[in-house]
């Protein structure tokens, strides 16, 4: 498959900090690359740079086998983490005033209908819920048609509802062939819309992969859930791990892990069994302290 | 001009339209001083008489008992023409060459105060020769109304473009924009565009009300003084676009804009003539735009001014537009830094 994006050996410093030091990847056409990583990893200015908002200190972003010019922005479209629009503007004459801006558009009611925009186009934007603004912006991220786009962090701060609602939007977007790269904290949501996934900390890409083979690579394990209070003074040959008001057992066969707690005469009424996951990948590779 | 610089005016326009309080209050801002303005000193804005000097000697009662008398501001002047058009303005309430033997003065035949002056320098110098000019005397109204619309323009033109952009920036617009192909230099010219067309139709209705009004004396063209209010309005805001060219702080921007406009709402000459001021008043007064703007439009509305008496205040002002839009757009930054 053919790559639309190739980074190699990309670094940004500051005077202070190496906010990205040597992350080299591709995104190959119609993917969607998901950059995961604890604030302060280098997410926003891997992306950053990636858009073509920030210049690198050294590397190379080749977009399509080239190095990104002035006809780059015609063919990518962004949301950001956050984004403030011009005041007193409704939703329609956003998406017009931003369609002006470029040379090739998308129609503007294929972009309504796609991003779900019927019901207040003639609405202050300012007015709008956070998952109506979420669509518009997204739709403002397409208005060019582009090849490639970024969605920074598009989800945080929704509830589940409009969560979910923006993920079916992301996944019609890929239907259409777009190239997604997207960061975000939230493990599902990776999982669910990325077909490969990099890990970033202090600056470099720690892990990289699909969903399933990076959980493949790093785990044969599965894990078993109980309530703390039916462990707690009872003889278990198993290696537990204490989470507060629960117990973790993590055990590569659970049969026999099972027969275990069974011996152990545990009622097994609220025993709960699940696959590792990327949060728990996440937290295997960057640890569990907390990041400004 | 292109369909982004285009895109870029329509939604600027768009956003100050729809700011309701912000453009009423620009709307009525100007009137209002005026009116006040001409109403408190419609007596006449000088308590003292004033009267210009030609000549290299010094202004005191030794060089000339004349100018040794109480309660009357002398002060020099170099451009006997320039100085003649004061008195028949009566702008001036005498003006006195000290440089021929004996001296000659000039005074209205239709002021007062120029014939008391007379009486005084005759009692001092009774070979004095009078060189008698005419002209009605401009009412503080008209002399005013050049000085608050450019004022108007001003205050528009630094807080309205300054105080937007570093918004935009601080609110993250901006960035948004440069993920766009709007290059720096069409989103700038597109704000000073947007701005530009606002402040002439805004100052084309307050110029409207207050001829309406107050019945203003126009002796030179409209078509003038549209070119002055619009070469004015550009440098204003060019000045107001090198100052918001990279601070995110509204704050600073604020500081930054009272400090450049209070010196030019007090020095520039817009309530009160800068004849007879110390010389490096009026020194100072020649750096700032406002001042330029005010001579040119007086010159035009109170003399009849054509394009070539005014050729000196309009090209300072283009060369000040160009400079800082050149300096402006040479140190943009779309984000914060």
């Amino acid at each position: 498959m053919a790559s639309v994006l190739a980074v190699r050996e990309l670094r940004k410093f500051y005077p202070k900090v190496k906010a990205v030091n040597g992350v080299s990847f591709e995104v190959e056409e119609g993917q969607c690359l998901g950059l995961l990583g604890p604030n302060g990893a280098g997410k926003s200015t891997t992306i950053e740079m990636l858009e073509g908002l920030v210049k690198p200190t050294s590397g190379e972003i080749l977009y399509r086998g080239k190095t990104l010019d002035a006809n780059y922005r015609e063919r990518v479209g962004m949301q950001f983490q956050h984004t403030a629009l011009q005041d007193f503007l409704t939703v329609r004459e956003n998406l017009n005033f931003f369609r002006s801006l470029y040379q090739r558009t998308m129609p503007l009611d294929q972009l309504i209908e796609a991003c779900h925009l019927e019901d207040y186009l003639d609405r202050d934007h300012r007015k709008l819920s956070g998952g109506q603004r979420q669509r518009m912006l997204l739709a403002i991220a397409l208005v060019n048609d582009p090849d490639l786009v970024f969605l920074d962090e598009p989800t945080t701060g929704l509830d589940p509802q409009a969560r979910r609602n923006f993920w079916e939007l992301v996944r019609s977007v890929k239907a259409r062939g777009t190239t997604v790269v997207l960061t975000t904290h939230y493990m599902e949501e990776a999982y669910l819309l990325c077909d490969d996934i990099a890990i970033m900390d202090h600056g470099r890409v720690i892990a990289r992969g699909s969903p399933q083979n990076l959980l493949a690579e790093h785990f044969n394990d599965s894990v078993l859930e109980l309530p703390a209070a039916e462990v707690a003074g009872r003889e278990i040959d198993l290696p537990l791990v204490h989470k507060e008001d629960r117990v973790e057992i993590l055990s590569a066969d659970v049969n026999a892990a099972v027969r275990k707690l069974l011996d152990a005469g545990l009622s097994l009424a609220q025993l709960k069994i699940r696959p590792r996951t990327l949060e728990d990948l996440f937290i295997q590779l960057t640890g569990k302290e907390l990041r400004s | 001009m292109s369909k982004r610089l285009i895109a870029m005016i329509k939604a600027r326009i768009l956003e100050v339209l729809r700011d309701r309080s912000a453009l009423a209050w620009n709307l009525l801002f100007a009137p209002l001083l005026v009116i006040g303005m001409a109403t408190v000193f419609s007596g006449g804005a000088q308590t003292v008489a004033k009267v210009g000097v030609i000549g290299d000697l010094p202004l005191t009662a030794e060089s000339n008992a004349f100018l040794g008398t109480p309660a009357v501001s002398f002060y020099k002047e170099t451009e006997p023409d320039k100085a003649i058009a004061k008195v028949q303005r009566q702008r001036i309430d005498m003006l006195l060459d000290l440089r021929s033997h004996p001296s000659r003065y000039w005074i209205n035949s239709e002021s007062a105060k120029g014939s008391l002056l007379q009486k005084m320098l005759l009692v001092t110098e009774p070979a004095a020769q009078e060189q008698p000019v005419t002209g009605a005397r401009i009412r503080y109204a008209d002399w005013l109304v050049p000085g608050l619309l450019s004022l108007n323009i001003m205050f528009s033109s630094l807080f309205a473009i300054g105080h937007v952009i570093v918004r935009y920036r601080k609110s993250g617009y901006l960035k948004r924009l440069n993920g766009t192909p709007l290059r720096a230099f069409e989103f700038i010219s597109a704000q000073l565009l947007a701005c530009l067309i606002l402040m002439v139709v805004v100052s084309g209705g307050i110029f409207t009300a207050c001829n309406l009004l107050l019945h203003l004396r126009m002796e030179g063209s409209y078509l003038n003084l549209l070119l002055v209010a619009a070469l004015g309005s550009m440098t204003m805001i060019a000045m107001s676009l090198l100052v918001a060219a990279r601070i995110s702080s509204e704050e600073l921007s604020g500081g930054l804009l009272n400090l450049i406009s209070w010196p030019m709402l007090v020095l520039s000459g817009v309530f009160f003539s800068l004849d007879g001021a110390p010389g490096f008043v009026q020194t100072l007064s020649q750096l700032f735009p406002l001042t330029h703007m005010l001579e040119a439009a007086r010159a035009v509305m109170l003399d009849g001014a054509g394009l070539a008496d005014i050729a000196k205040p309009l090209t300072v002002m283009a060369l000040m537009t160009l400079l800082f839009l050149a300096l402006g757009a040479s140190i943009f930054r779309w984000t914060q830094d």
